[in-house]
């Protein structure tokens, strides 16, 4: 299989005090080695929902969901994830903040070289001299860069994040894209990445998976034949125009409103 | 500078507490055995100064005696709580029952369970009326941890005690010392409850209680005084603990 994620025919129901409640039904999504999958899709469709199938947090009712050719049944230590919530550990420098998974996954590994990849990650991403700080002393998105950090600093397969950049204004939003896009070219995860954002679709994704409104399937996929290496500039280019409305067009699909005549 | 002013600014409020108390007693002419003085006080402590050492030692060890048992069973119940729905369901109303019943009437209780046990009753005591804060606290902390935290270590899967000892606990820390503040000022109480109330008590209410007996009023006052330092004393090595510890939780002054 040369698909290092591979999600098949996955439903999901939640148990509510009012009876269960579908959220995914029938979703396949694949992304290859070294792929960046955006997906988005109507507020409250079942995307967190997705993540958290991915990292095994959870066991989907039916369906599979197998990443590197192994079937997905309880985490992995394979996986990083990032939330929208940096959720940064107040009582750790920035510094240990990034180290925790490495205390989790490689347990032997001596405490300088933690510090060493924890540094030169810090570094590739604009926090070269932050190490010793606390989280509550830096930006919002500072902290999100940090959390980048840490989701990575164990060279996972998999690189899963929940609107990581949602809570950020727009300018600061489209410099973490730019970091994203520079950490891929450097480090060999393959990513999925939850986005209410469609220049953020496109702009970080090969490809951009239109979920449908709840319960959710795949609605759409649009494959981005955007060069790798794309400045903020490419957005305004009349291709990535074109995919941004067919986009627009499917999440109005999935929120159950007609797309607007052209 | 700073600290020179951290230390004034009390010590100046204590004389001038204590000036206060004084020229009260002077300008209402008040004889010793309506209400002792401060300038009567070091006398009193001058001619009992062995028994004031060894009430204190032995109030200041069975607080802090009782206040560890607190701890560790208010810890214990409150991982309990925070990490069982079921479980918090089931003991919240018990506790809280437990809680609302004054100490005072467990006295007895205890005195006749565990008769001539001075010592263990009052650590018993000082233990029962301080440890619902701490479990409290920490079951809440336990229970409202975001899912992200919990979700950083269980996607790598670490199993539930790493990902105690990593984030649950030390995120609960501030909750805890919170609660300790109030848990180490009830133990105190507790113990003196049972030393004053109690016949052939022992510690600082026992010197209370004969100075009342023998209508020795300096002697009582002096026991209050002594009382408060130690009270002082007490709380303030929970807030060195929770500086070192917790210090992290404090916001920086901007
Ligand atoms: N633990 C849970 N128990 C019951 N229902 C849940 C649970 N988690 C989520 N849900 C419900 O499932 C649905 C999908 O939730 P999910 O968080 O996956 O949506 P989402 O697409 O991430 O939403 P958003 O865009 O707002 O982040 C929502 O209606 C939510 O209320
Ligand atoms: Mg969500």
């Amino acid at each position: 299989m040369d698909n290092l994620i591979e999600i098949r025919g996955v439903r999901h129901a939640y148990q509510t005090g009012a009876g269960p409640l579908p959220v995914l039904d029938g979703l396949d999504i694949s992304v290859p080695k070294g792929e960046f999958c955006a997906v988005v899709g109507p507020s409250g469709c079942g995307k967190s929902t997705l993540t958290r199938l991915v990292a095994g947090l959870m066991k989907p009712d039916a369906g599979e969901v197998w990443l590197d050719g192994e079937k997905v049944t309880s985490p992995r230590k394979t996986v990083g994830m990032a939330f929208q919530n940096p959720v940064l550990l107040e009582w750790r420098s920035i510094l240990d903040n990034v180290i925790l998974p490495l205390e989790i996954v490689a347990p032997a590994m001596p405490r300088r070289d933690r510090v060493a990849r924890a540094e030169a990650l810090l570094e590739m991403v604009g926090l070269e001299g932050f190490e010793a700080k606390r989280p509550s002393e830096l930006s919002g998105g500072m902290r999100q860069r940090a959390s980048l950090c840490r989701a990575i600093v164990h060279k996972p397969d998999v690189l899963i994040m929940d609107e990581p950049f949602g809570a950020l204004d727009n300018f600061t939003r489209e410099d973490l894209w730019q970091t994203m896009r520079d950490l891929r070219a450097k480090e060999p995860f393959t990513a999925v990445l939850i986005t209410h954002d469609l220049r953020e679709s496109v702009f970080l994704g090969d490809q951009v998976v239109v979920l449908s409104g709840r319960p959710a399937r795949t609605q759409h996929i649009l494959n981005v034949d955007l060069p790798q290496d794309r400045t903020i500039d490419v957005l305004y280019t009349q291709k990535a125009a074109d995919m941004l409305h067919t986009l627009r067009d499917q999440i109005k699909i999935a929120q159950g409103r007609a797309p607007e005549a052209a | 500078m700073e600290s020179l002013r951290r230390i004034a600014v009390p010590v100046a409020a204590i004389a001038a507490f204590l000036a206060v108390w004084e020229a009260l007693v002077r300008i209402n002419g008040w004889p010793n055995y309506v209400m002792a003085s401060p300038s009567d006080l070091p006398a009193a402590y001058a001619q009992f100064w062995e028994l004031f050492l060894v009430g204190a030692w032995q109030t200041l060890w069975r607080t802090v005696a009782g206040l560890a048992l607190a701890v560790v069973f208010g810890l214990l119940l409150g991982m309990i709580m925070g990490f069982s729905r079921v479980m918090r369901d089931a003991l919240y109303p018990l506790l809280v029952g437990f809680n609302a019943i004054p100490k005072a009437t467990l006295v007895p209780v205890l005195a006749l369970l565990f008769i001539g046990q001075h010592d263990f009753n009052t650590v018993m005591m000082a233990f029962l009326i301080s440890f619902f804060p701490i479990a409290v606290s920490v079951g809440i902390g336990l229970s409202t941890l975001e899912p992200e935290y919990r979700d950083i270590l269980r996607s790598l899967g670490a199993s539930r005690f790493t990902i105690f000892r990593k984030i649950a606990l030390p995120k609960t820390l501030p909750e805890f010392f919170g609660a300790l503040k109030v848990s180490v000022t009830l133990a105190f109480i507790g113990t003196n409850l049972v030393e004053i109330v109690s016949p052939h008590g022992r510690g600082l209410g026992a010197l209370f209680l004969s100075g009342q007996t023998n209508s020795n009023y300096p002697l009582m006052f002096a026991v209050l005084i002594a009382l408060a330092v130690l009270g002082i004393a007490l709380y303030y090595a929970v807030v060195a603990l929770e500086r070192t510890f917790a210090g992290w939780a404090e916001r920086q002054a901007t």
